[in-house]
C-alpha cells in the first residue's frame, strides 16, 4: 500500500510538471509581450526593456519557466535593488492586470467557489443517487420514465441556457429569488441561500443527471448478478438486499465520479459563475483569458490540476477500501 | 462531468457492450445488422430522435437553398424589422416573427434568425462530425495499439491519456483559443476538441482489444500463422464496430455542446459567422426584453444534442442485448 501510494504521489508531481510546462509553453509561444500590455501605448523602449527585466521574461524559455517552479517551492524576488519585490514561497507571481498576488488573488476568490461546489454537491448526489436507485428498483414504470426523461433533458441542456432560463422566470419575472451574488452568511443566512440557491440548482441539475442514469444503469446490473438471486433465495426482503447487497457495488464506480466532478469543481466553475457573475476562482479564470493575464491563468490552470489530480489519488485509495475485489491487486 | 454540457466525458459506464464472440462472417454480420436496425425502428424514441438528426443535417446542408427560400440571408441587416426608440428591439411581437422573418430577426441589426439558425446548423455540426471523425480514428488507433500490444507501447499512451484526461481541459481549451491567433476559428475548435477528446474513446477501446486479444478466434489466427496487422485489422477491428458507433453518437453531442459552450464564452466561433452557442451569448442581455431571441437557438441546440443522445442510447442497447443474446 506505501509503495503504491508512493508510486502513485511521484506520477502524481511527474503530471503536474508535465501541465505547468505545457501552460507555460503555450503562453510564452502565443501570448502577446506582457510588457507592452503593462507600459500601456505611450511607452518608451527603455522602459519596456527595463519591466521585461523585472519581470524576467527577457530570460530564455527555460530559465524563465524554472524561475517559475522555483517560485513556487522557495519564493523569488522580482527586480535587483532598492525596487526589488519579494515574493514568499508558494509564489505564483503577480497578476498583470492588477499587481495582486496570484496566490491571493485566488485565495480571496476560494470561499466562494468552495460555497458553489459543496451546495451543489449536497444537491445532486441527494436527488441524483437517489432517483437513480429508485428508477433501477421500479424500472419500466412510470417513475422511472419519467426520472430518466428529466436527466435525458438534465444532460442535454447546456447550463448556461438553464440559468438564464431560471434567473428570468424566478428573478426577473415571479421575483420569488434575488439575483444571485455573493454575501457573507453571517449577515443574513436567508438571504445567503437564497443567493446561492440558484447556482447549486444550476450546477447540481447536471449533474444529477448523469448520477442518477450511471446509478441506474450500475444498479440494474447490480441487481441481475447471481449473489443477488442468492441473498433473496435465502428469503432476505427486498430493503435489505438493497441496503446490503446492491447498493455498495452499485455506488463504488459514482464515488470515484464524485471526487473527479467535486475536484474539477472547486477549481472553479467556470461558465455558471461567469453567467451569474459570481466572483468565485471561475470567474478570475474567465476575466484572467479574456484580459490575457499570464500569471493569474497559469496559477488558476495549476490550482485546478492539483485538485483534479489529488482527488485522482484519494479517489483510488478510498477504492480499494471500498470495493474488496481491488485491494488484493494494490497490497 | 466536468464543465461541458454533456460533455466530451460520456459516462464511463455508457458503453459497456462486450465484444461479440468469434470472427463475423458476412452472414453473420448483416443478420446482426438486420436485428439492431429492426430494434430501432421498433423504438418510436429512437425514430423521433434519427428523424431530427437527419431533418438537422439536411438543413445544414440545404442552408444556401433555404435562405433563398426566405429571402433573407443570415448577414443582411433589416431596418425596417426593428423600432430604434425602443433599443432596437424588434416590432412585431414573439421576437419579431412574421411571415418575412420566420423565426424572428436580432435586435438591434435586424438580422433574420432563421438565416442564423439554419448557418449556425452547419457550423456546429461541421465543427462536431470533424471532431467526432478525428477522434475516432485516433482514439481507435492507439486504442487498439496499446490494447493489442501492451508493455510499453501501453505504457506510453496510456500515460498520455491519464495526462490529458487529468488536465482541467475546459480551462485549457478556453485559454488556448485565446491566446492563439485568430486565423481560421473552426478549424482551430476542431483541434483542440480533438486533443482533449480522443483519450475517452482510445480509453474503451483499449479496454475491449485487451479483451478480445485473448479470445480464442485470436489465438487461432495466430496459430494459423496470420500477421499482427492481419489479427488487429481482419480480427479485432470487425468486432469493435458496434463499440466504435455507439461512442461516436455519443461523441457527437458533447462535442456540439463544447463548441457552443465556448463560442458562448466568446472563446470560440467568431462574428459574423453564426453559431447557437455564439447566439445565445449575444441573447445574454436581452433575455428580459426578448426571449424569443434567446429561446431559439437555446432549442435547437438542446433537441440537437438530446436527439443524438437518445439515438446513441437507444443503439448501445441495441447492440447489447444482440450480444447478451448470442
Amino acid at each position: 500500500m506505501i509503495t503504491y501510494l508512493i508510486r502513485r504521489v511521484l506520477a502524481a508531481v511527474g503530471v503536474l510538471a508535465l501541465v505547468a510546462l505545457l501552460t507555460y509553453w503555450i503562453f510564452f509561444a502565443l501570448s502577446a509581450d506582457p510588457a507592452v500590455m503593462i507600459c500601456g501605448k505611450t511607452c518608451s523602449p527603455e522602459r519596456i526593456d527595463q519591466i521585461r527585466a523585472t519581470l524576467g521574461v527577457d530570460q530564455p524559455f527555460m530559465t524563465q519557466f524554472f524561475t517559475f517552479i522555483g517560485g513556487i517551492f522557495a519564493g523569488r524576488t522580482y527586480g535587483t535593488g532598492a525596487n526589488a519585490i519579494e515574493c514568499a514561497a508558494p509564489c505564483l507571481g503577480f497578476s498583470f492586470q492588477t499587481n495582486q498576488s496570484v496566490l491571493e488573488m485566488i485565495g480571496d476568490r476560494m470561499p466562494v467557489s468552495i460555497t458553489i461546489a459543496v451546495g451543489a454537491a449536497i444537491l445532486w448526489l441527494l436527488i441524483g443517487v437517489s432517483a437513480g436507485v429508485l428508477s433501477a428498483v421500479k424500472q419500466g414504470t412510470w417513475w422511472d420514465k419519467a426520472a430518466m426523461m428529466v436527466a435525458l433533458s438534465g444532460i442535454s441542456l447546456p447550463n448556461y441556457f438553464i440559468a438564464l432560463v431560471l434567473q428570468y422566470v424566478l428573478v426577473v419575472e415571479l421575483q420569488i429569488l434575488p439575483f444571485p451574488s455573493t454575501p457573507a452568511f453571517g449577515d443574513d443566512p436567508m438571504f445567503w441561500f437564497k443567493s446561492y440557491l440558484m447556482p447549486w440548482t444550476v450546477l447540481a441539475f447536471g449533474y444529477a443527471s448523469m448520477y442518477a442514469r450511471l446509478t441506474r444503469t450500475n444498479m440494474i446490473d447490480t441487481l441481475g448478478e447471481n449473489f443477488i438471486r442468492t441473498a433473496r433465495a435465502k428469503g432476505l426482503g427486498s430493503g435489505l438486499v438493497l441496503g446490503r447487497h446492491a447498493l455498495r457495488p452499485s455506488l463504488t464506480p459514482i464515488v470515484t465520479l464524485f471526487g473527479m466532478d467535486f475536484a474539477g469543481l472547486l477549481g472553479g466553475a467556470l461558465i455558471t459563475e461567469t453567467v451569474f457573475g459570481l466572483n468565485g476562482v471561475g470567474k478570475l479564470t474567465s476575466d484572467a483569458i479574456s484580459k490575457n493575464d499570464q500569471p493569474v491563468i497559469m496559477g488558476v490552470t495549476l490550482m485546478a490540476a492539483l485538485f483534479v489530480i489529488v482527488a485522482n489519488i484519494i479517489v483510488d485509495v478510498l477504492y480499494t477500501t471500498l470495493d474488496p475485489r481491488v485491494r488484493t491487486k494494490v497490497a | 462531468m466536468s464543465m461541458l454540457p454533456a460533455g466530451l466525458l460520456n459516462e464511463p459506464g455508457e458503453v459497456t457492450s462486450e465484444p461479440h464472440e468469434g470472427p463475423s462472417s458476412t452472414r453473420g454480420r448483416s443478420s446482426t445488422f438486420r436485428r439492431i436496425t429492426s430494434a430501432m425502428f421498433a423504438s418510436p424514441a429512437a425514430m423521433l430522435s434519427a428523424g431530427f438528426i437527419i431533418l438537422i443535417v439536411l438543413i445544414a446542408i440545404a442552408a444556401p437553398l433555404l435562405v433563398k427560400v426566405s429571402g433573407w440571408d443570415p448577414f443582411q441587416y433589416d431596418d425596417s424589422a426593428i423600432n430604434p426608440d425602443l433599443g432596437g428591439l424588434p416590432i412585431a411581437p414573439w421576437g419579431g416573427i412574421s411571415a418575412e422573418h420566420w423565426f424572428g430577426v436580432e435586435p438591434q441589426s435586424g438580422r433574420d434568425v432563421f438565416a442564423r439558425i439554419v448557418y449556425g446548423a452547419r457550423v456546429s455540426l461541421t465543427i462536431a462530425f470533424s471532431a467526432a471523425a478525428i477522434t475516432t480514428i485516433v482514439g481507435v488507433v492507439l486504442g487498439m495499439l496499446a490494447g493489442f500490444f501492451g508493455g510499453w507501447v501501453d505504457q506510453v499512451i496510456s500515460r498520455v491519456m491519464d495526462f490529458l484526461m487529468a488536465f482541467p481541459s475546459l480551462i485549457f481549451m478556453i485559454a488556448l483559443l485565446s491566446a492563439l491567433p485568430a486565423g481560421n476559428r473552426p478549424v482551430l475548435l476542431v483541434m483542440v476538441l480533438c486533443i482533449f477528446g480522443w483519450p475517452y474513446i482510445a480509453r474503451v477501446i483499449r479496454g475491449q482489444t485487451m479483451s478480445l486479444a485473448r479470445r480464442e478466434f485470436v489465438e487461432a489466427a495466430q496459430a494459423s500463422g496470420a500477421s499482427k496487422a492481419a489479427i488487429v485489422f481482419k480480427e479485432i477491428l470487425p468486432n469493435l464496430t458496434g463499440t466504435i458507433i455507439v461512442l461516436v453518437t455519443l461523441a457527437i453531442p458533447g462535442y456540439i455542446g463544447t463548441e457552443a459552450a465556448l463560442s458562448f464564452l466568446g472563446v470560440g466561433v467568431v462574428p459574423p459567422t453564426p453559431s447557437w452557442g455564439q447566439m445565445i451569448a449575444m441573447a445574454v442581455p436581452w433575455y428580459a426584453t426578448d426571449p424569443m431571441f434567446f429561446f431559439v437557438p437555446g432549442l435547437f441546440l438542446f433537441l440537437t444534442v438530446l436527439s443524438f443522445t437518445v439515438f446513441g442510447d437507444h443503439l448501445s442497447r441495441a447492440i447489447d442485448t444482440g450480444e447478451t443474446q448470442k
